[in-house]
């Protein structure tokens, strides 16, 4: 049974449409990468399931619960657990203090703080300082932890990567296995095409909003993920993607995007 | 042998100045929102704390237990009812919300106590003293509200630091958005930090109550003290908001030393050159 069921989503950032009517099934305990260019509408998605946006239309369910309407901490009891674009951690808590706002209104499980710290060696040692005091890297791990402590059914991981270097993305990443061992049905959003099919048991390319292509990565040709990727005309008649598109709504959907 | 008095007893009152400023620090400090009507609320705590009084077989402490639970809830519900729906059309319209939060309560006290000058019948307490020299006495209830401003400033710095509730107000202080990432409800912890201000002002209003006597439209004159407080400490610190208390009730006391008439002066002078010379206040560190 899936987890997370999306059906006709649609949001807006004011005027422009960061989602369109998109149909999106995670099945419990399955790992899926939405991939895509920036502005493809990636974060809005996640921002809209963890109910950070509001969607115009569609719904969201969670479990078969209708959660569209609800808040953002709601869904965080019910499970719904997102690790921010940016890391967003609080600038005036230390490192412990980060990590345990996520079991403020998180639910019981198997994750608690000293266990997030032994996930990452180097935390309990340095838990009494300022998040600002760490690298982007340490910064992100501390948003996966805070995450992490409210033990989610649905974790969301926005943009991991994000201005990291591959080493230390590489790091992070060798703690997903474990996090998916004890059950955690994880939807991640990844610029890094290769990352994400590495870890993804099924990817989903989204091109301006809209879901171009879905499927396992084994199945999926590197040419195919490509066009999708970059909304590129087919080369034959196939299942095609519109080539207009990749002029001045797709600019503006970049501008967007990088003003986030 | 005056001066060394000036000094006792302009730092008592500077706990007061504190401790009536610290709700002030608290809610700016989490919402970025300046309350208009805090010393409006102080005044109406001290007329209710009247009433109380006046009206039924409780003295100071009985009314001082009914009103400071009243005022936490009258808090909550301010901020859910009414605070925070002007905070989502702009920090402008929390000013413009507030500001007519004032203007009514010190007309409804006006229209339901009339004009006069109270005080607050606080028996013995208020005349009580301790002599400490032939020269030097200080009230008991100066005495009594410099402890009870150390303790409120500790046990709410303890409570910020130490409980997962003041945590998750430091965190929505941060970044409101990522604390409902993690679960808070900002609405709900703004109120919270709503009522645990408000109490802190009642208790601040009953004690400034007790110490002097009040009228309807005082609440603004006082409100002008708790702001230099702020802005002298440091805005968003609370130690800062007790360093500034005590600056200002030096510099009243000891400038009503020199002249009864300097009393104010001293004050709004240490208050200017504050702000020019050091804007970002005597303890610039933020804890909230």
């Amino acid at each position: 049974m899936s987890l997370l069921e999306i059906t006709g989503l649609t949001v807006h950032h004011g005027q422009l449409a960061a989602v369109v009517d998109l149909d999106l099934a995670v099945d419990d305990g399955e790992t899926l990468a939405v991939i895509g260019a920036n502005g493809a509408g990636k974060s809005t998605l996640l921002r809209t399931i963890a109910g950070v946006n509001r969607p115009s239309a569609g719904t969201i369910a969670l479990g078969g619960v209708d959660i569209t309407g609800w808040p953002a901490h709601r869904r965080v009891a019910e499970g719904v657990v997102l690790v921010p674009e940016g890391r967003r951690l609080f600038s005036s808590l230390t490192v412990e203090e980060n990590l345990l706002t996520g079991a403020y209104r998180g639910r019981p499980g198997p994750w608690s703080v000293p266990r997030v710290m032994g996930l990452f060696g180097w935390m309990t040692e340095r838990r009494r300082q300022r998040s600002t005091q760490l690298s982007g890297g340490e910064q992100q791990a501390v948003a996966l932890g805070r995450a992490l402590v409210a033990n989610p059914r649905l974790l969301l991981l926005d943009e991991v990567s994000l201005g990291l270097a591959p080493v230390v993305v590489r790091k992070l990443y060798e703690v997903l296995p474990e996090i998916i061992a004890e059950g955690t049905t994880v939807l991640l959003v990844e610029q890094d095409v290769t990352q994400a099919m590495r870890v993804a048991d099924r990817v989903q390319c989204l091109l301006e909003g809209r879901g171009v292509l879905a499927g396992r990565p084994a199945d999926l040709a590197p040419e195919q993920v490509e066009r999708a990727y970059f909304g590129l005309r087919e080369p034959a008649d196939g299942e095609s993607v519109d080539g207009e598109s990749v002029d001045g709504e797709s600019v503006a959907s970049e501008v967007r995007g990088s003003e986030r | 042998m005056n001066w060394v008095n000036a000094v006792l007893q302009g730092a008592l009152l500077g706990g007061l100045y504190a401790l009536f400023a610290c709700g002030l620090s608290l809610m700016f400090g989490v919402m970025r929102i300046v309350n208009l009507a805090h010393g409006d609320f102080a005044v109406l705590a001290a007329f209710m704390a009247y009433s109380v009084i006046t009206l039924t077989p409780l003295g100071p402490l009985g009314a001082t237990a009914v009103v400071i639970p009243l005022f936490a809830l009258i808090g909550y519900l301010t901020q859910r009812g009414l605070i925070q729906h002007a905070l989502k059309v702009g920090p402008l319209s929390t000013l413009l919300v507030t500001f007519g939060l004032s203007i009514i309560i010190q007309n409804l006290l006006l229209e339901g106590y009339s004009a006069d000058t109270r005080s607050l019948p606080a028996g013995s307490l208020v005349s009580a003293s301790l002599q400490l020299t032939d020269d030097i006495a200080i009230s008991y209830l100066a005495l009594i509200t410099f402890v009870l401003a150390i303790v409120v400033l500790a046990g709410l710095q303890q409570f910020l630091s130490r409980t997962a509730l003041g945590r998750m107000l430091r965190a929505t202080s941060d970044d409101r958005e990522a604390a409902s990432m993690v679960g808070g409800d900002p609405r709900h912890i703004y109120a919270v930090a709503t009522a645990i201000a408000f109490s802190i002002v009642a208790l601040a209003g009953l004690l400034f109550a007790m110490r002097s006597s009040f009228d309807p439209s005082i609440g603004p004159t006082r409100l002008l003290f708790a702001f230099e407080a702020v802005v002298i400490g440091g805005l968003g610190s609370l130690w800062g908001t007790l360093a500034g208390g005590l600056v200002l009730g030096l510099a009243q006391t000891l400038g009503a030393q020199v002249d009864p008439a300097f009393t104010l002066l001293a004050g709004h002078l240490i208050f200017l050159g504050v702000l020019a010379f050091r804007p970002q206040g005597l303890i610039a560190g933020r804890e909230l």
